[in-house]
């Protein structure tokens, strides 16, 4: 692994310019790296995170081919990592021109890292330097505690996928009314819970509130407590006792075992802790680029084609990268390519966005004809304006949502493809299945990455078990896993763990709406115990 | 990285759920080879650097890992005593990614599970959903079809693809099977009825021996007395040579003797069968080629070799393929005949001759079902098996809602008798579908024993 000579580095400055002139937006520092494939070995098992902790199992990743993304959650490799400075890697024998291109497919990466809203929370500090010490942590640990590190290790990454990704982005858009706490619990706990006095009640003391606070300005509020103390006496104990009552509660599986857990408070095994946090982080770090990754390649692949054909200084490759364009680009007659569904969405997005077409006039008119013919005369940059919008607040699931709609589907001749056997002639047919904007945006949705959402239920559990209740969406869990990850939380909690989820059973007649999905599902409530290491299911 | 993105036209013979099979080797101009795209429940399988860059993790041998097999082993051991579960599992045939001529090898694997959303029962039906597609057709219009059986591989069990020489998988498998032997103390295997030595001496005209034998060998004789004439200097001119003027000495006779050879020979040979039809899909697949495999591993090794295997797939028909790769990576569909698979089986060893040199053992994995609901062809064929078989192992994967024992098979096969019977050459065992590799190994252990 080495640094890229001064000859491209200069090259690729002059990349640096002309994406933004373009629009993109990015820090100053960047760091290229040439990398052989013997140091893709190694990157690779660590999510090209050069500094992330060891842990076995990369090992044995090591020896397999990585298996399906269902089962092996990892993050997505990425030519760039979201570092500060951002970091990319370049094969050792690429010629100039492909590292131009590729260069620009880096830097629209590295922009869509350094503005997309869902990465929001890697903005304030640089990966590599955090993972260089929780990897310096975990190997002094490991020196201590042996192969128990290991085993911390996994079982926190057993429940690593639960972590509260939104929770934690939702930290930097909280929502304040301006209002003091007196003031919140008084109207939004006090009268509707305690007091469950009625609508024309609470509207009235709403009134003598803002009535206060014009009479007295400043002193309003005061003066508005002390007129309720005749009526209430009891409200300024009330209060107290309901500030010291609550804590902030933990936003996940793993950060409620750092706070409460029996086990890991004991003092011999705070160590571990510090290893669950670790998890945690890393976890929540690579959560945005699971969540983006059709837009990110999307968006980095829009780019490179833009930016690569307006460089006056690769004259002479354009049928090199065509060829190298096409095959990334290319929309495959079976399956799916995120690179294509990525572009193909931002090109139209960009063109309706032009037209006008996100907007009331357009979504009112009925006839194919108008709404071909539509345009609004926009200014010449709206389209990309509208585009950099996109990029700025839409995750892969809003992107789909949002602008996958019949007539791009149309446009572009998608469709949801099927596979039946034809018993007479011995041979699997592939067929159209389903040209609907509805089946293809579900068929998605089916492909992205979406954990479970497993709550903490307090009060359930008797002697000090921890009970989780699994929200069904209409999938059940990946049996086979349930009993080590169980395990894990046992041993990190110290005590029995029940989990609470919905047997799927199909109905025999193997009945399939047109989706494709099987349309008698009987679910049953079952409620797995783990106790002492044994795991036993029984029906509720 | 060597794979195109398959053409329109193509798109029937190839899998669409899996990345290209048919692989093409163009010159590296400047273009980097692209991968084809993902299929759809593998959106995250693509990145820049296969996509773009024409790179390959993975590449390279795997003593690059920084940790050897064995200190694994080793580890998932001591893990055993700290009153964990094993995991890392044995037994995959894997294809590293676009490595030159599509090698397979074995290797451990392990899942870290976690809780997850299950995917499987949406795709359960025959109808299932294949992901997504682009091109003109009506809905409901065929685009393309693929033959159930192709010779290219497939969903063997959602290994690898590429066709392979046996001789790589025999390299690790061996050392899978030394695994097995060691750390899961499978029983050896104990010969029984015609017992042959491994070694056979033949009497053959091979020794030379000089001066006295069985049958001159004149080429070698001549030979030999040039070379003492032009010794004693007898050949004064080449060109004109006058045999008349030859001394011979009693030793320049060479004669050709009778001697003792040793003739190596097999002692076994083992009938892989597998059931490959449209109701093994999935899980019972999976079981069965990892059973097969270990086995397959376990008795190279304890053979060192010695053993031949052959492997026969059947639905309603049966085929004997050449080699354990295409037996584990063939592709299903189609009904269930056991009898097909038997008659085969028996069949190939009366046309061979096999039960008069060889010791023979049957492995048989299905799920249970068959169409023959009575089960009398397959019983007329395995009564026929047993008269020369030493072992005939039957694993059972059953489907999860199964209760326990009513498979079609299992049921025909328990009213025969045979299972009482021949209690010495017939064994069954049967597992859920879903059981882990610890059931898989203790099953090779109930097929096997004594």
């Amino acid at each position: 692994m080495q640094l890229i000579d001064q000859k491209t580095k200069h090259i690729m400055e002059g990349c640096k310019e002309r994406a933004r002139s373009a629009g993109l937006r990015f820090q100053d520092e960047t760091l290229e790296y040439i990398v052989s494939n013997r140091d893709m070995i190694e990157l690779m098992q660590k999510n090209m995170i050069p500094t992330l902790y060891d842990y076995w199992v990369h090992d044995v990743e090591v020896l397999k081919e990585k298996g399906k993304y269902e089962l092996y959650p990892s993050n997505p490799y990425e030519t760039v990592i979201n570092t500060r400075p951002a970091i990319s890697f370049y094969n050792d024998n690429n010629p100039d021109w492909l590292n131009v291109m590729i260069f620009y497919h880096v830097l629209a990466h590295i922009d869509f890292f350094q503005n997309n809203l869902y990465f929001q929370h890697t903005w304030d500090y640089d990966l590599a330097g955090k993972a260089l010490a929780d990897k310096r942590l975990i190997t002094r640990l490991r020196s201590e505690h042996g192969r128990w590190v290991d085993y911390v290790i996994e079982f926190a990454r057993g429940i690593d996928n639960l972590v509260a990704y939104h929770s934690e982005l939702s930290r930097f858009h909280k929502f304040d009314n301006g209002c003091s706490k007196r003031v919140n619990y008084y109207f939004d706990v006090f009268l509707q819970q305690e007091k469950k006095v009625s609508t024309s009640e609470y509207v009235k003391r709403l009134n003598r509130y803002n009535e206060c606070l014009k009479e007295r300005g400043e002193l309003g509020e005061d003066a508005f407590f002390a007129e309720l103390l005749t009526q209430h006496p009891e409200f300024d104990a009330a209060f107290e006792k309901y500030q010291s009552d609550t804590s902030p509660a933990s936003l996940d599986l793993l950060q409620f075992l750092i706070d409460h857990s029996p086990v890991l408070n004991r003092n011999e095994n705070k160590w571990m802790k510090s290893v669950l946090e670790i998890v945690r982080t890393t976890s929540i770090y690579f959560q945005p680029q699971v969540r983006t990754k059709i837009m990110n390649e999307g968006w980095a692949s829009y780019w490179h084609e833009q930016l690569f054909l307006q460089d006056d200084r690769i004259n002479g490759h354009e049928v090199d990268f065509a060829r190298v364009n096409a095959a990334v680009t290319a929309m495959p007659k079976m399956g799916l390519n995120p690179y294509a569904l990525g572009l193909r969405l931002f090109n139209w997005i960009e063109a309706q966005a032009q037209r006008g077409c996100y907007s009331m006039d357009y979504q009112r008119l009925q006839g194919l004809e108008e709404r071909r013919h539509f345009s609004n005369n926009s200014d010449q940059t709206h389209g990309r304006d509208f585009i950099f919008k996109v990029r700025e607040d839409c995750c892969d699931f809003t992107f789909i949502n949002s602008f996958v709609d019949q007539e791009f589907i149309d446009h572009n001749k998608l469709f949801v493809a099927g596979r039946r056997l034809n018993r007479g002639r011995m041979v699997w047919e592939y067929y159209v299945r389903s040209r609907k904007a509805d089946s293809y945006r579900n068929m998605l949705y089916d492909s992205l990455y979406h954990p479970p959402k497993i709550e903490i239920v307090s009060g359930q559990g008797t002697d000090g078990a921890l009970y989780l209740r699994h929200r069904n969406e209409g999938k059940p869990l990946v049996q086979e896993y349930i009993a080590n990850t169980m395990l894990g939380i046992e041993f990190l909690w110290g005590g029995p763990v029940k989990l609470e989820t919905e047997d799927a059973e199909l109905d025999s007649d193997q009945e399939t709406d047109e989706e494709g999905r099987p349309v008698n599902i009987n679910w049953s409530k079952v409620l797995y115990n783990m106790h002492d290491r044994k795991l036993t299911k029984e029906r509720l | 990285m060597k794979k195109t993105a398959p053409s329109i036209e193509q798109a029937s013979d190839r899998r669409p759920t899996r990345s290209a099979t048919g692989v093409e080797q163009q010159e590296r101009a400047f273009a980097a080879q692209i991968a084809p795209p993902p299929p759809i429940n593998d959106l995250f399988a693509t990145d820049d650097f296969s996509a773009i860059q024409d790179m390959s993790p993975g590449k390279g041998p795997v003593y690059h890992s920084i940790r050897s097999l064995d200190d694994l082993l080793e580890r998932d051991r001591i893990r055993e005593l700290d009153g964990f579960p094993r995991k890392i599992k044995l037994g995959r045939l894997v294809k590293p990614v676009r490595e030159k001529g599509d090698k397979v090898i074995v290797v451990p694997t392990t899942v870290e599970e976690k809780f997850l959303h299950d995917n499987r029962f949406l795709q359960q039906s025959e109808q299932g959903q294949q992901g997504g597609g682009h091109g003109d057709g009506e809905e409901g219009e065929v685009i393309g079809e693929q033959p159930v059986h192709a010779n290219e591989e497939g969903e063997g069990s959602g290994a690898g693809q590429g066709s392979s020489s046996p001789h790589e998988i025999d390299a690790s498998a061996y050392d899978l099977g030394r695994i097995l032997t060691e750390k899961f103390q499978l029983p050896n295997l104990k010969e029984k009825g015609k017992k042959r030595s491994l070694t056979r001496y033949t009497y053959d005209l091979t020794d030379k021996n000089r001066g006295f034998g069985q049958i001159l060998d004149k080429k070698a004789t001549l030979r030999q007395i040039l070379e003492t004439n032009i010794g004693l200097g007898n050949l004064a001119d080449i060109d004109a040579i006058d045999p008349s003027e030859f001394l011979i000495a009693p030793k320049d006779k060479v004669y050709r003797i009778l001697s003792r050879e040793k003739d190596l020979e097999s002692q076994a040979v083992v009938f892989f069968i597998r059931d490959y039809s449209g109701s093994m899909v999935g899980n019972p697949t999976e079981l069965v080629v990892t059973q097969h495999i270990l086995i397959y591993s376990w008795l190279l090794f304890q053979y060192a070799g010695q053993v031949e295997t052959r492997f026969i797939l059947h639905d309603t028909e049966a085929k004997e393929v050449e080699d354990f790769y295409t037996y584990y990576n063939s592709r299903v569909a189609g009904g269930t005949q056991v009898a097909a698979g038997y008659s085969l089986i028996n069949s190939i060893v009366a046309e061979e001759s096999l039960s008069t040199d060889y010791n023979i053992y049957v492995f048989h994995g299905t799920d249970g079902d068959d169409w023959d609901r009575e089960g009398q062809q397959a019983i007329l064929e395995l009564k026929k098996m047993l008269a020369y078989a030493n072992r005939v192992g039957i694993t059972v994967a059953e489907r999860a809602h199964v209760a326990p024992g009513t498979t079609l098979m299992e049921l025909y096969l328990k009213r025969s008798g045979l299972l009482r019977q021949a209690t010495n050459l017939l064994r069954l065992d049967s597992m859920k579908d879903d059981a882990a590799e610890e059931r898989i190994i203790e099953g090779i252990r109930t097929l096997v024993s004594e």
